[in-house]
């Protein structure tokens, strides 16, 4: 009974890590950039650098891997008739927070769900991240135990649910349509990439195992210190635990705080960024891959917290606030990181959550 | 009753786990519009030692938890 009590509360969970952990090896030995397979910040930010919101020539490339999430979130949703329009909780606030949620994730160099994956290519320099993560969402849960709250989202017409879906569908029709609209990374990054279709696939099964199982990289930690509820958490663990010993078997895990790929060893500026990450991601109910699946399932105000992280990647790449990867130059170990303006990009960040923490407060009618 | 309908993720919980821990309550009604806030409750009334029941209602979902 209790092996069934076990596998009935995380069998699901557990089989979603497994297969995001899989699933980010698998793009990665499929021509992915490495240590990332799949970045959700990372690929918005290309997406955004594709449709020329940004000119960061590294960085562009439409992603079917987050069109593949979203659709496949939907699919699930419908299949399992939890798909439902709903709008109308502090939109203008969700886009204002999943902007900077991406200005501190592109800060770090990746989303929670890269982090971990940084983590399991033996990666040290995303210690740092996961520490500031950690701190992130201790601060929200701090705002939420005194009942931080955006206000309630309202049934809405089925056009609102279908927003994003369509978009994303849009995007596709673009890549395989009309590809000489948009821009292509020639090198670095955006220029890794595995074939479209496999990138599609894997993102559909993602999307609907995610949305089957609620998986969330903010939601297992923040369930984990506000209810002692550790479910989500082992979807968090399984994804590092899979990457880790895949690595492991390809002989790719590389234990080290050097030379990582697409990672810099600026460590109080990755604390930092992955800090407002995890913060943002706590004041909007879930992380960056979270929003993508409740957009999947007909959140208005998730898809306008998908479009803020857009508009983010946009400005962070536009200003000069996104962080470098470490390089070597004749012979020499250079630090990237981010610049003056990213930390004050990131500091305003801090500003802007802390106002928007204490504004969401409930009044002395409503404590 | 509590009202968590078209609250994200986890206010529906912390609702309930704030009812919960002011005064014990032998039964609660929680009304939540989404499956994932049902499975939320429902895990932390379990982990509280209290028995859970859900009743549909229309779009909406009505958990009674009894101790």
């Amino acid at each position: 009974m209790k092996e069934n009590a076990f596998v009935r509360r995380y069998g699901l969970m557990i089989l979603a890590g497994a297969v995001v952990g899989a699933a980010a090896l698998l793009l990665t030995a499929a021509g992915n950039p490495k240590n990332m397979g799949f970045c959700i910040a990372c690929f918005e930010r290309d997406i955004a650098g594709a449709l020329g919101l940004h000119s960061a020539g590294k960085v562009q490339y439409i992603r079917p891997e987050i069109i593949g999430i979203v659709l496949g979130a939907m699919l699930s949703a419908f299949a399992f008739r939890e798909f439902k329009a709903r709008a109308g909780s502090c939109p203008a606030t969700r886009f204002v927070l999943g902007l900077f949620v991406m200005i501190g994730a592109l800060a770090f160099l990746g989303c929670p769900l890269r982090m971990v994956i940084r983590l399991g290519g033996g990666d040290l320099t995303a210690v740092a991240g996961l520490l500031g993560f950690l701190a992130g969402i201790l601060a929200g849960v701090v705002f939420l135990k005194k009942g931080f709250s955006l206000g309630r989202a309202y049934p809405v017409k089925m056009g609102e649910g279908l927003a994003l879906p369509a978009v994303m569908a849009g995007l596709l029709a673009l890549l395989l349509l009309a590809p000489g609209l948009l821009k292509f990374s020639e090198e670095g990054p955006g220029s890794m990439r595995a074939f479209w279709l496999v990138s599609l696939a894997v993102g559909l099964a993602v999307g609907f195992l995610a949305q089957r199982s609620r998986l969330c990289m903010a939601g297992g930690l923040r369930d984990a210190f506000l209810l002692r509820d550790f479910t989500l958490l082992a979807g968090f663990l399984t994804i590092w635990i899979t990457v880790t010993v895949g690595n492991l078997i390809a002989g790719n895990y590389n234990l080290s705080m050097l030379s990582q790929p697409v990672a810099h060893s600026q460590h109080l500026w990755s604390f930092l960024g992955m800090a407002l990450a995890g913060w943002g991601s706590i004041l909007l109910g879930g992380c960056p891959l979270r929003q993508l699946i409740l957009a999947g399932e007909g959140n208005g105000d998730a898809a306008v917290t998908v479009l803020g992280m857009i508009a983010g990647a946009a400005i962070a790449h536009n200003f000069g606030l996104a962080g470098n990867p470490d390089s070597t130059a004749d012979g020499v170990y250079q630090v990237g990181g981010i610049g003056a303006a990213g930390m004050i990009a990131v500091a305003a960040g801090f500003a802007v959550l802390l106002a928007v923490s204490l504004l969401h407060l409930p009044g002395k009618e409503e404590a | 009753m509590i009202d968590a309908r078209g609250l994200s993720c986890p206010m529906p919980v912390v609702m309930t786990q704030k009812a919960i821990q002011k005064d014990a309550p032998a039964v609660l009604e929680v009304l939540v519009d989404a499956q994932v806030a049902v499975e939320n409750v429902t895990r932390y009334a379990q982990s509280q030692g209290y028995r859970t029941a859900v009743e549909p209602q229309g779009p909406d979902f009505k958990l009674t938890l009894n101790k």
